[in-house]
Parts: C-alpha cells; structure tokens; sequence
C-alpha cells in the first residue's frame, strides 16, 4: 500500500475541526468512506477466463501492466473469496449454468465486470445458437468494459472506474448495497439446459407462449418491419409511384421533415454568408 | 472374382494412383467425384469400412486429418462425411467421402481403424445428427444432451435468424439497424419446440456424461440415496477450474488418487463459428478466425486464406501472392508460434508447481512481439491481418516500444532494426536463460520425465498433431510434410522427442522456438530485399466471387495441425457466402489423447498432460 493511499488528510470528510497539528494522524470520516475505501483497495478478483479476454485479462495481470498496483493482485480460484468477477470472454448457454452458481457462491459485497464485447452483449458471436447475449441477462453488471478484446489499458481504465464506483456508494442507501440489508439476499436463478436454455424467470412467458403455439399461433419470433427497397434512378412519374408504394407513409414523412429541415439550414447559412460578405 | 488385375497397391505414389487402385479394387463401390472443383473419391456407406481398410493398411495413409460432414440440402439433398487421410511420411491427401440419406443418416463408424475420428464423429453426430453405426461413445460432444434438433443442418434456424447469407437486407440497402433481442419474444437468444411441455421439463445434461463409457459410473447407483458404500470416486475437474486453460471439464474416474477414467467434456466455449461462418462472406470469415486459437491468430489467418487462394485457384483469373506477402506471412506466423510457445510453456510450468513465475517472464518477452503485431497490424491479439492474395499492410517504417516493458517510456524505433534486435538478440538471450533456469531442473524433471507416455502409433491413430505428436517421435510436420507457402526455401529442423513423455513436449517446444528463430533470421534479408514490393495481388473487393468447388487448406500452427474445409456450392457463377466452413482443431483432436495418456496417473499428474497436450478452448469448442 502506497504512502498516498495512508494520506489521512484525503479520509477527513466532515466539518469537525481538526487541531492543525493532528491532521497527519487522526481522520474523522464517515464509515462508508471507510468501508468504500477498504473493500476498492484490496478487491480480489476470481480466477476465471472464458474466452479470448481472459488472455488480455491475464496480461493486464502480468509484469507489464499489472494491477495489483490497484490492489487487485490476490486472484483467488474459489468464488468463496472474491469480491470481483469478471466475466471475460463468450458466455454460452452451457457456460452461464456454472457461472450463475459461481456468483451465488460469491460472498457478498460482491461485483462484476463485463469485460469485452461478447460479455456485454454477445459481441461478434451474438447471433450464435449457443450463445448468450450478454451476461446482463443474468447478473447484475457493474462495469462494462467495451472492446474486443479489450486492451489491458481499458481494463485498467475499467477497473478503476469500479472503484470509483464503489468510492460513490452510501452505506445508508440500500440500493446502492443491498447487502446490507435485513435477512439473506437472494440466489440468482439457475437456469436449465432443456431443448434450449430456460431462464427460470421467464417460466409464465414461455408457459404463456406454448399456450399460444398450440391455439395455432406463431411463437418465438415477431415479426421485422419490412424490408424498404432502395431504388436508385426514378426515370418516371410511374417509377415514382412505385417507390411511394413501398416507402410507407411515415417514411415518405420522416424524408420530407429531413428535406424542410435541411433546406432552413441552408437558408440560414447562406443568410450568415450574405451578411459576413456585408 | 474380379476379371482384371489388381495391381500392387501404390504405397507412395499421388492421390490419383491410389483412387484407381480403389476403384480397381472395389469395383462399383468406389467412384470419381466428378462434380467441378471436387477430388476424391465417393465410397459407398455398405462398404466404407473395407475402403477405409484399404486405404490405411496397403495404401499406407495412416493419418487421419479430418472428417467432417457437410449438408447439402437443396443442393442434391444427401449428407455427406468428408475424410481427409495423408501418410505420415508426407504427402498430399486422399480425400474421401461417403454420402448418406439426409433423413436417416447412417454411415459406420471409422473408431476402431482410425482412433483420431472418435471426436469428429461425435461432432458430426451432435450438430449433424448422422448415427456411425459401431462408434463406442456416440452423444452429444458440443452442445448439451437434450439440446432440441441438430443445429448445423442447413435447415436448422437459430432464435436470432435473420437471413441465410450476409449481408442481410435489413443492414444492406436497407440501413436500419435493430437488436436482435427485439423480435425475438423472449427478448433474448432461445428457441423452443412447439410443442414444449414444462411439465415434463428435466435437465439431463450431466447424466449422458456421467453414463458414458469411459467413466462407467452407474449413475442410477451414483444418486440412489440408499447406497453410499462404493469403492469408484468421480471427480469434476472444470468448467471453471484454474489448470484446464478455460472453460474445459473433465470428469475423472478415481480410485484412491489413480485415475482409472476420464471423460473429456467440452462445449462450454461453442460459439458456432461455423455456423456462423456459413452465413459470413469469405471475407467476413478472416477475423473470426482470429478468435480460434485467440493466442496465435496470425496462424489461424494463414491457414484460412490458404484454403480460400485454394478455391480461386480454381477460377480463370487468379494470380498467386506476392513473394514479399509470403515473406510476412511466414515472418508473422514463426512469431506467432514463439508468442504460443512462451505462453504455453509459462503454463505448463504452471500446472505442474512453478506457479507464476516463468509464466511472467516468458509473458513479458511476448509483450514485445504483441507491440510488433499492433504496430503491424493494429491490434495486439485479434490481428485480422491476412487477405486473400496478400496481407493487408505493410510492415510500418517506425514501431513505438518500450524496451524493458516495465519502467522505460515509449520509444520510437524503426521497424527492422527492432525486428532484427529481437529476433537476434534478446529471444536468443531470453530463450538461453529459460532454458539455464529451467531445463535441467530436478523438480521439473522429477515431474515430467516418464509421465503421460503416449507412443508413437498411438499418436498417429488418434490423429495427434503438433508438438504432441512430434514428442512421441513422429516428425511430422506440414510446414515439411505437405510444404506450402515459402518453406521449402527455408532452412529448418523437425525437433523430436524419443520417449513420447511430457518432457519431450516440453524440449520439443522449446527446440521449436529455436527453430522458429532460425527461420526468423532468414527472412531479414529477404525483407530487406523485397522491400517497396507489393503485398497483395488482384482487386481489393468486399465480396469476392468464389468459383465453386472445396479446398482443405492446412498449416502447421503452433498447437498442431490447423485445417480449414472449405466448400464452395451453389451457384456456378461462384458464392459470395462459404456452403460449408469448417476448422480441423487440433486441440479439439490432441484431447482424443488425454484419455489413453491419463489412466494409470495421479490427478496431480492430469494437469500437466492436459498442459502438455496445449489446448485453448476457442478451438477446441469453436
Ligand atoms: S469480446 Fe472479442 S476478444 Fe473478447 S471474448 Fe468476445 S470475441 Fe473474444
């Protein structure tokens, strides 16, 4: 721990005076700013990868960029003794079965971190019938860490906004930490591998929609809005007419707003124009 | 009795002579593909396993690189097992195929002539639904058991299908862009069958694994609540544990601390790259292959371009890369294969007690080589760098790098004098000091000299390739074997092991990386020489047309031998979109040994031989 983060003199947060000579020793502060202080300087991330992040992940681990310098170089392999998951890499429908009971098996206070694209919203792999898009659709995420992968500069940067996070956060607000709260908080869900992965939140939806499939009606998808053709030269009055055809209205509208709007800008610049030249 | 005769069968000779051989043997069984731009041979499903008899016992092809199965469904309507086998003494392939019903697939199973098909049969079965009839262990391998339909079927749609081919209408021309979330009405990427009863709802998941074959674990014993005495322990190793090098799972059968069992469980990181990679264009294709084998994405490039140059061979107008593109690629893929090495030597080291340590030295010296690659090609890992007919970039003129990594500031360097610096300078040196500290070290050869043999048929029947095949004293090597690109003019050793123990695997990869250098120190000049000369031949098109046909490109990578079968159908004109995409992985193959190599070991000692085989999960699972 560097002599700056000891600086006692950044702890003091009240109004009490302090006598002069006493301010490098004594700091009367309030508790979540102790608490805040203590758990972002020592955060224990899970030893876990998943996927190609976890290789920028164990960079930023290692000798060049390291964050232990953050505090976080205890990488623990057991979810019992971390603070911070990060979820780095693709999660996969059969993947998000095990990570749900790691984070249930994490101690609270507990956050993650969704490093990379795939792990914020599916990524390059989105479309993919194993894959989960995003692992938001499950865990709370406290960060989202942009990129693909990520560069061990983004997860730093990432990392330090965590902690200026949890730096925000107010013991008295329990939406802010829920963990301290009355009683024991709540397992996350473990979702099923049946003919597809089922979220067991979703069980009256898709109760709701089996009812529907079997009165006949389609289920799963709805429908896209059509498709609008461009058409590139319009020759004709009837080559007008058939654009309008499949340009609906609202379309034909939006077009016509773009147009009057651009057309009151060029006025107004060639207004200023007109006046810079006089 | 057949009335003409059968000649002696060509042990050495071209893939031509030995499909005349069979035809001549198996007469009305074994017939010409004669579709435009396909080789090989179609066999007959009654008679495959004869043919495939032939062919490895007196044709001598004893290595099965590949097999994998490719729907044409509105294109002839038939499934189809593609093989690929080579001869270990080198060579090119036999390239055979038995097609089948796409209602009731059925084909025999290769297992028992050819151990390596074990795995890709189970893949062909789980996405495909084919049945190999006499395969010992046929289920799911990828997705999970009780996974609804066979998701690489041409007809198959995901819960996020938009269209068959990219780019889709609704992006282009259209221009509006939506989340796929929004017209699915789950809101996210799930699928169910119509007629889906959560009454009956059960995961099954983990009882096929715990049923199968190796592990023999009488699971309706193992969860009877009134039987607790038995002498058999299974142990779960994975998903989420330190030493399986991401998201892989092994069950193990244990008795006291031996292993009499294990079962290899993957999947967890199948994000259907080739399903996707079916609606991508050609060109789309090239950065997700980067995400393969994510350490060593120049290797995966390589690979993939090759196979696709391959196809457009094939068409009128095609003009081969450029020697300076050639020179980079090679230059790219050595480094590439020492940044592996580093990195899965660091492990290794790892897995068997050096914890940490000589995995952040070696990580360190493969920071330097990452700067290398992002002032090349823009980034540090996913490099996207390759194209067909060249690469995409010039080396710059300037690199900015540090040049102790730790406490020095950014310096600008140019490009080949920082090249030559390291490759002449500090990886001998820092290889040197590796080898000093390590090397003859008593507790590392306590640990490894001796363990987790795998012999040299044993690792040429389970289609082993790379490092843990060449341990076991195979020196096999495409670069050598089947040579492509510039290495024929190169001047490089095989390094082999002799015993087949993770000692050897360990001396081998680092040997590489020796010869890696050697090669390395060849290019400069060469550099030097094309230096202003072009890196890419042809138009730069976004959607080129491939003319039609198939092409198995292979490179040797870092962990192996990594494949690409890439089918070009459907259109003569030629396709903008691959029919069928698929990647030969080695480390999804090399696993096929980690069973075999385990039993009779301590579970202390299964992760060192699963360090030793040099997986990465990308790949494995794809
Ligand atoms: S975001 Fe990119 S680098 Fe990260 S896991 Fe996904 S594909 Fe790999």
């Amino acid at each position: 721990m560097s002599s700056k983060e000891l600086d006692l003199r950044q702890m003091h947060d009240t109004e009490f005076p302090l006598p002069m000579e006493m301010q490098g020793n004594v700091a009367i502060t309030s508790l979540s700013k102790i608490y805040n202080w203590s758990r972002r300087s020592s955060m224990w991330p899970m030893l876990f990868g998943l996927a190609c992040c976890a290789i920028e992940m164990i960079g930023t681990a290692s000798s060049r960029f390291d964050f232990s310098r953050f505090g976080m170089e205890v990488m623990r392999a057991t979810p019992r003794q971390s603070d911070l998951m990060i979820v780095s890499g693709t999660v996969t429908k059969k993947m998000i079965v095990p990570i749900v009971r790691l984070y249930n098996q994490m101690p609270e206070p507990k956050y993650v971190m969704a490093m990379g694209a795939c792990a914020s919203g599916g990524g390059p792999f989105k479309e993919g019938y194993n894959v989960v898009s995003g692992i938001d659709k499950y865990l709370p995420v406290d960060v989202y860490v942009p990129g693909c992968p990520p560069t061990p500069q983004a997860l730093l940067y990432g990392l330090i906004a965590l902690q200026k996070k949890i730096d925000g956060q107010s013991l008295a607000n329990l939406d802010d930490v829920p963990w301290y709260g009355v009683g024991p908080s709540e397992p996350t869900p473990i979702p099923i591998l049946g003919p597809d992965i089922i979220d067991p939140r979703q069980m009256d939806l898709i109760r709701r929609q089996a009812e529907l499939a079997a009165a006949g009606m389609p289920v799963g998808v709805r429908e896209l809005p059509p498709v609008i053709k461009t058409v590139k030269a319009i020759p004709s009055k009837a080559a007008k007419a058939a654009v309008a055809e499949v340009i609906d209205e609202g379309e034909a509208q939006r077009r016509e707003e773009i147009m009057r709007r651009r057309q009151a800008v060029l006025a107004r610049k060639r207004a200023r124009d007109a006046a810079k030249g006089a | 009795m057949v009335d003409y005769e059968v000649q002696a069968p060509p042990t050495t000779g071209s893939a031509q002579d030995a499909a005349a051989y069979l035809k001549a043997k198996f007469p009305g069984a074994v017939s010409d593909d004669t579709r435009p731009g396909f080789q090989g041979v179609i066999v007959e499903a009654g008679k495959l396993t004869e043919v495939a008899q032939a062919i490895r016992d007196e044709l001598g092809y004893n290595y099965l690189s590949s097999a994998t199965a490719v729907d044409y469904h509105g294109a002839g309507d038939h499934m189809e097992m593609v093989y690929h086998a080579y001869r270990i003494s080198g060579g090119g392939a036999l390239n055979f195929k038995v097609q089948t019903d796409r209602e009731k697939p059925v084909i025999p199973s290769l297992v028992s002539l050819y151990p390596g098909a074990d795995f890709q049969e189970r893949e062909a079965y789980d996405l495909y639904g084919i049945h190999f009839s006499g395969h010992p262990n046929l289920k799911r391998i990828l997705m999970w058991e009780g996974f609804e339909g066979h998701p690489m079927r041409k007809d198959w749609k995901e819960a996020y299908y938009e269209g068959e081919a990219k780019p889709f209408d609704s992006r282009w021309p259209s221009g509006w862009v939506h989340r796929a979330e929004e017209k699915n009405i789950y809101g996210s990427n799930v699928r169910y069958p119509a007629d889906f009863d959560l009454s009956k709802l059960a995961d099954r998941s983990d009882e096929a694994v715990y049923s199968s074959a190796s592990i023999g674990v009488d699971y309706q014993r193992m969860t009877d609540p009134d039987d607790i005495r038995t002498d058999q322990l299974v142990v779960n190793m994975g998903p989420h544990h330190p030493s399986t090098h991401g998201v892989f799972r092994m069950v193990l059968k244990l008795d006291g601390e031996t292993i009499t069992g294990l079962e290899p469980v993957m999947g967890y990181l199948h994000r259907n790259h080739e399903k996707i990679g079916e609606r991508n264009t050609y060109l789309h294709n090239i950065p997700f292959t980067d995400r393969l084998d994510y350490i060593s994405s120049m290797g995966n490039n390589f690979g993939y371009v090759m196979a696709v140059e391959q196809l457009m061979a094939l068409g009128a107008r095609y003009t081969a890369p450029t020697y300076r593109s050639e020179v980079i690629r090679v230059l790219m893929a050595e480094l590439t294969r020492i940044v592996n090495h580093l990195w899965s030597i660091g492990f290794f080291l790892n897995d068997i007690g050096a914890f940490f340590t000589p995995m952040l030295y070696a990580n360190a010296e493969r920071e330097k080589i990452l700067d290398f690659f992002e002032a090349t090609a823009g980034s540090r890992l996913m490099c996207n760098y390759m194209r067909f007919g060249g690469v995409f970039k010039d080396l710059p003129e300037r690199i900015r790098s540090t040049a102790n990594l730790m406490n020095d500031k950014i310096r600008d360097y140019n490009t080949m004098e920082f090249l030559s610096d390291m490759i002449n300078e500090r990886l001998p040196r820092f290889l040197e000091e590796y080898d000093r500290y390590l090397t003859g070290n008593e507790i590392l050869l306590e640990r490894t000299v001796g363990q987790g043999v795998l012999s040299a048929q044993d690792a040429i029947a389970m289609s082993c390739a790379g490092p843990l095949l060449r341990g076991s004293g195979v020196a096999y090597d495409v670069r050598r074997a089947d040579p492509y690109s510039i290495y024929p003019e190169l001047d490089f050793d095989i390094p082999v092991g002799k015993q087949g123990d993770l000692f050897d695997r360990y001396k081998v990869r680092m040997d590489e990386m020796h010869e890696s250098l050697r090669i390395l120190r060849q290019l400069l000049p060469r550099l030097e020489q094309t230096k202003g000369e072009d890196i890419m031949v042809g138009t730069k098109a976004y959607s080129p047309r491939i003319p039609q046909g198939e092409a198995y490109g292979r490179v040797e990578n870092p962990k192996g031998e990594l494949g690409f079968y890439v089918v070009s159908w459907g259109d003569a004109k030629g396709t903008q979109n691959p029919w069928r995409y698929h990647v030969r992985a080695p480390s999804f193959i090399n696993l096929t040994a980690l069973g075999p190599m385990s039993v009779g070991q301590k579970v202390a000692d299964v992760v060192a031989i699963l360090g030793s085989i040099d997986i990465v999960l990308g790949e494995t699972d794809r």
